[in-house]
């Protein structure tokens, strides 16, 4: 354990910019959580006197449309943002390694036929599927979560599948055939293992693809509900106001959107790099 | 003579992420037109860099440090890269290792053929692709006609490598470089191959580096041998004389390490005590001789593997081991081999026949659910790739540990420790490597850590899937040496398989020679050499290259 | 002759085993339908004052008090005769609406495709000629912010400097301003129309509309293209089979276009299929920021309104599109790499 410490303080040494994401997203992991004891202003609490402030000293990122502070807006829609994107990889992953794994492991017709359609849907418009099922499921932010995560889950199982795919017949899984362990427990307790770090990277990635379909989905009027704050719906609200010159309406969310995707794509190739044992001297 | 390459203290590093590595130390050779040298040593000799050099074919990160590579009175390290490509192909051209990958996927062999004469002559299409026949004819392609239109993927590996022969020779070149040109192939593929490839050379007068880890290659190809260790030349000569007198103590220990139709497990244990291998003194007393009568340890009868394919992997093959003997699997690619080893030790189902051990059919119990018979502890295996077969977030220890845990419910504790310790001890492991991961350990060792987990659980019987094959000859030496003592220690009786016949009877009382599945001979070790029944057999043992260490008159 | 032989039969192997994965979208959109929330024969009344009668008659003569099974089936005939139902907000058949607006999704999809792969190709290949140089670095970089970057806050942003700061774009309504005549209707693509009938100052007018949100989509997708081809072209560029090339002495050019990249280029296509795709579902997105009027704007004002028809016939067709885009990457990938006729 510390040799994995020791190799990864050696990464980020010569990789200040892996270390910048990984901090990155430690802080937006502390904002979402201090969320509601750090904003400057109430997130909802609108004032039409302050309607559509440009940035200042008072209202750092301006107000909106009904005079709420975006700053405050912005804070706590971290929560739910990351809440939203985290729960719908953890569902699509916790699928997907099993499902994937089990697959790729078996081999056979099951799995030819599991990663044709794995195929077929990945190739899908996914973003369509995803719209289809919250318009069907009903206009609610779980139905968001479920419908993001249905839609990860053909990453997850393919990934899942090739991995487990390229070990199935090496030496060391028919090594622990060899050693009395029964399909079951090499799949569980050797192929899992091995393939995890190679997802972990694949979930840093996908954190920030949730995002910004989520966020995509409350943009067109999917899921959240107007005066919740959440980043893609600030966007939709600010739109109309661009024409007119307000920026800061949709620059700031935006923003914040796509620095978050940063960190987490920033985070996953940098964990490519820790978590590849090759790569330790 | 005319000497038409000479290298002069040659150096080449390489910049990794460590920080620059040197390759090559200084090489200085010689070669003269239409001549033949081998070029040998183990990995990390720095054999195909040499010739990666000469070419000026060294990736990104290789650079030559230091030295000359006269070629024709010209220096090539200084010739700018724009002019290197009125060299390559027309002056000096190579021949790869992996022959299929070595070709454009999706271009025709006739096309790329084409594109190698047109890269140097100014030729219209036609007269390219004419000339690419005649280039396919010369190779001794059969069906050149269609074959000019044929793409990589519907070739063997053997056609391939003719096909990449064409594009080298195609405009004439005085110097061939021959990178393991048959690694990979089976031997009667090899012998085809370089048959030809001598005689392409011979009739066009050209000059060839063959280079190569197989002494017996080297010998029976090359007039002149240079070999190589850790990036210098240790010694150079004419190959009867090099071979009959070795000077340098690490040709003796090659040629010693290099099983021959000759050599004797007693050689490799020279071999192996020579290269500095302590091994402990006897650790148990031999089970007692099995009395007369009892059962073989066991029995494969008709056993039948078909996988849907045409030709089934393994056609009714039966034959025996008996309690502490020694059975060798030799065959080619597609013998079924592999699938039958894995047959026995029940990792997959058969189709038909049986598997006996010790009396008891086994064959029955399916696959899946074996690791619960009581003999899946008697019967154990040592895989082929000693990278591939180490769990890599497994320590050495926990590899060995791992069926002393789940077959003989050891916990953690004393007593698992001591197993593990012994077991590594018997298989010439040092205890303080038992912490390292596979990635800390070098080739060897990991095969020595493969070879501790499959006897740790004192199994009766051993099969050995190409033990030795992704290994150096030297420490292939040491490990065979090591796997024929461990029998002798334990009384275990060996399923050996194996590609190389030498190997086989060396190490086996018995042999078995496999085609396709079925059984073609079957007799000991020594008859079978001496005398083989089967056209098949004799066709497989007259391609083994000749390599014959035994001492004759140098001739002047 | 054979060649051409063999692609007939691959065209019609592969509409074949496509048939299923439409089959199963249809059936998708079929449930989805009936777990949708509300009586859809409740929509179809003539009111809320309807009574309990009359929508009973209209349960009836839509079916709806039959078996899941036979509804099931019935669906399948309307979707097969072309029927997908009517949009109630516009009160047109789904298909009709739908036949309208498809062109200008679709130009907007294939203007945006195009100036990505002009963009991304380039980059990719130029990247990986020179791995570690300046240019490799901007192209990361350019493809890690890319890929960030959601689109709607992408096209409102440069409605933000073209239009508001720089004052170069149009007011980003629509295919056209308001003051200008259309074109007649050829193809349905402004851009080929107004060529086509030699009207210029239409067709600039059309372009400088289509321009933003085509660029908007173009810089979503030239992360993932421009990655691939470098990624692709750099494992190419390091194969044995280019070495071979360079052992023989090809010349620089023959090896990098005839050998590198037409093999990089095989993976390239895949990806540019699965790109194209991305692309139709982020035309919603792209759509309603411009107010295009396409198929997805079409849809979503129907989403909003509750009007479930046009949102169904808005997968389907693009399951349709989507079948038919990947098998003109397979016949294209069956001609590139003849490998794969074999298998």
């Amino acid at each position: 354990m510390s040799a994995t410490l020791r190799h990864a303080g050696w990464v980020m040494r010569g990789n200040p910019v892996t270390a910048l994401a990984i901090a990155g997203v430690a802080l937006l992991v502390l904002v979402a959580i201090l969320a509601p004891w750090i904003t400057p202003y109430d997130p909802i609490a609108s004032s039409v006197a302050e309607a559509l402030r440009p940035p200042s000293a008072a209202h750092l990122f301006g107000t909106d449309q009904l005079g709420r502070d975006i700053l405050s807006r912005l804070i706590m829609a971290t929560r739910l943002d990351l809440m939203i994107a985290a729960s719908a990889v953890i569902l699509s992953f916790a699928a997907g390694a099993v499902i994937g794994a089990f697959c790729g492991y078996r081999g056979g017709t099951l799995d030819r036929v599991v990663g044709r359609v794995v195929d077929v849907l990945m190739a899908f418009p996914l973003f369509v599927l995803a719209m289809a099922m919250v318009a069907a499921l009903g206009n609610r932010v779980e139905n968001i979560v479920i419908a993001t995560a249905i839609i990860n889950l053909p990453f997850y199982i393919r990934f899942a599948r090739a991995e487990v795919n390229i070990r199935r017949d090496a030496g060391w899984v028919e090594a622990a055939r060899a050693g009395g362990e029964g399909h079951l427990a090499i799949v569980l307790r050797f192929l899992l293992p091995n393939v995890l770090p190679a997802m972990a990277v694949q979930i840093s990635l996908n954190l920030g693809w949730a995002i910004l379909n989520a966020a995509g989905l409350s943009f067109i009027g999917l899921g959240v509900t107007a005066p919740t704050p959440e980043w893609g719906i600030m966007v939709a609200e600010g739109a109309r106001f661009i024409t007119a010159g307000q920026w800061w309406l949709v620059a700031f969310p935006g923003l914040a959107l796509m620095l978050t995707v940063l960190c987490f794509n920033l985070m996953g190739d940098g964990l490519r790099d820790i978590l590849d044992p090759r790569m330790r001297t | 003579m005319t000497e038409l390459l000479r290298i002069e203290d040659l150096r080449v590093a390489f910049s990794t992420r460590a920080g620059t590595v040197d390759a090559l130390h200084g090489v200085s050779l010689s070669l003269e037109k239409g001549q033949t040298l081998g070029l040998v040593g183990e990995s990390g000799s720095g054999k195909s860099v040499t010739a990666y050099a000469i070419t000026r074919l060294l990736d990104r990160a290789g650079k030559i440090t230091g030295g000359r590579i006269l070629f024709r009175g010209t220096d090539v390290t200084r010739v700018p890269e724009r002019d290197l490509r009125a060299l390559r192909g027309a002056a000096m051209s190579m021949i790869f290792q992996n022959p299929r990958a070595a070709l454009n996927p999706i271009r025709s062999v006739g096309d790329q053929i084409a594109d190698a004469i047109r890269a140097h002559r100014d030729l219209s299409k036609k007269e390219a692709r004419a000339q690419a026949l005649d280039l396919l004819k010369a190779v001794l392609i059969r069906d050149p006609e269609t074959r000019l239109d044929a793409y990589p993927h519907e070739l063997s590996g053997g056609m391939c490598q003719r096909i990449m022969i064409a594009m080298a020779i195609a405009c004439e070149p005085d110097l061939l470089i021959a990178d393991e040109p048959t690694t990979g192939l089976d031997v009667t593929t090899q012998k085809t191959v370089m048959d030809l490839l001598a005689r392409i050379t011979a009739d066009r007068g050209m000059a060839m580096v063959l280079i190569t880890h197989d002494l017996g290659l080297a010998a029976q190809y090359c007039r002149d041998i240079v070999v190589m260790e850790r990036g210098r030349i240790v010694e150079s000569g004419e190959t009867r004389a090099l071979f009959s007198d070795p000077q340098h103590p690490y040709t003796r220990r090659l040629i010693a390490a290099s099983p021959t139709p000759r050599s004797t497990v007693e050689d490799l244990a020279r071999a192996a005590q020579e290269a500095g291998e302590v091994l402990p003194p006897i650790a148990a007393t031999p089970r007692p001789a099995p009395e007369p009568g009892t059962p073989p340890l066991l029995e494969v009868r008709n056993l039948i593997k078909d996988y849907g394919a045409p030709t089934r992997a393994v056609d009714d093959v039966s034959f025996s081991i008996p309690r502490g003997g020694s059975l060798g699997l030799v065959g080619e690619s597609g013998s079924g081999k592999s699938t039958l080893s894995r047959l026995i030790c029940r990792l997959i189902d058969k189709t038909d026949g049986d598997v006996i051990f010790d009396g008891e059919a086994i064959g029955g119990i399916p696959a899946r659910d074996f690791h619960r018979a009581p003999q899946r502890r008697d019967i154990q295996i040592v895989f082929q790739d000693p990278n591939d077969s180490l769990n890599p977030r497994f320590s050495a220890f926990d590899s060995i540990a791992h069926p002393l845990r789940t077959l003989e419910g050891l916990r953690d504790g004393a007593t698992l420790k001591a197993r593990v310790e012994e077991a590594a001890q018997r298989s010439g492991l040092p205890p303080e490597l038992l912490t390292r991961f596979p990635h800390q350990l070098s080739g060897g060792q990991k095969a020595r850590v493969g070879i501790a987990r499959a006897i740790a659980l004192r199994p009766r019987l051993l099969v050995l899937d190409e033990p030795t094959a992704a290994l150096d000859v030297s420490v292939q030496a040491i490990i065979l040496n090591l796997l024929d003592r461990l029998r002798r220690e334990d009384g275990m009786a060996f399923l050996f398989v194996s590609h190389d016949l030498n190997v086989v009877r060396m190490m086996c009382e018995r042999v078995v020679v496999l085609r396709l599945g079925k059984v073609v001979e079957e007799g000991s070790g020594h008859s079978l050499f001496a005398n083989p029944q089967s056209a098949y057999t004799r066709e497989l043992l007259a391609a083994i290259p000749h390599f014959d260490p035994a001492p004759v008159p140098v001739q002047a | 002759m054979t060649t051409l032989g063999a692609i007939s039969r691959r065209i019609l192997r592969r509409l074949v085993s496509s048939l299923p994965a439409i089959l199963g979208v249809v059936v998708l959109t079929f449930l989805l339908m009936r777990v949708l929330p509300g009586d859809p024969a409740v929509f179809f009344a003539s009111g809320p004052s309807a009574g309990q009668q009359e929508i009973e008659d209209l349960r009836r003569s839509m079916g709806l008090d039959k078996p899941i099974p036979v509804q099931l089936a019935l669906y399948l005939r309307d979707v097969a005769t072309g029927n997908l139902g009517k949009s109630m907000t516009t009160g047109q058949p789904v298909v009709t609406d739908m036949a309208r607006r498809l062109p200008a999704s679709l130009e907007l999809t294939f203007t945006a495709l195009f100036i990505a792969l002009l963009v991304a190709l380039p980059l990719g290949i130029v990247a990986a000629l020179r791995p570690g140089s300046l240019v490799d670095h901007a192209v990361r970089f350019i493809c890690t912010l890319g890929v960030c970057m959601p689109t709607f806050v992408s096209g409102l942003l440069l409605i933000y400097v073209f239009y508001y700061l720089l004052g170069w774009a149009p007011d980003p309504t629509g295919r056209i301003d308001i003051f200008s005549a259309s074109p007649p209707d050829i193809t349905g693509f402004l851009l080929v129309d107004f060529a086509i009938t030699g009207d210029l100052q239409g067709w600039w007018a059309a372009f400088t509309q289509i321009i933003l949100p085509a660029c908007t989509m173009a810089l979503f997708v030239l992360a993932p293209l421009a990655r691939m081809t470098r990624a692709s072209m750099l494992s190419v560029l390091g194969s044995d089979f280019i070495r071979t090339a360079r052992s023989v002495g090809l010349p620089g050019s023959r090896v990098t276009v005839t050998y590198a990249l037409r093999n990089a280029l095989l993976p390239v296509l895949t990806i540019a299929g699965i790109v194209f795709s991305t692309m139709l579902g982020a035309n919603v997105l792209v759509e309603k920021v411009f107010s295009w009027p396409g198929v997805a704007s079409y849809t979503l004002d129907a989403l909003v309104a509750s009007d479930y028809a046009p949102v169904q016939g808005f997968v389907l067709l693009m399951a349709g599109i989507f079948v038919l885009v990947n098998l003109i990457v397979d016949i294209l990938y069956g001609i590139a790499d003849p490998r794969v006729s074999i298998e």
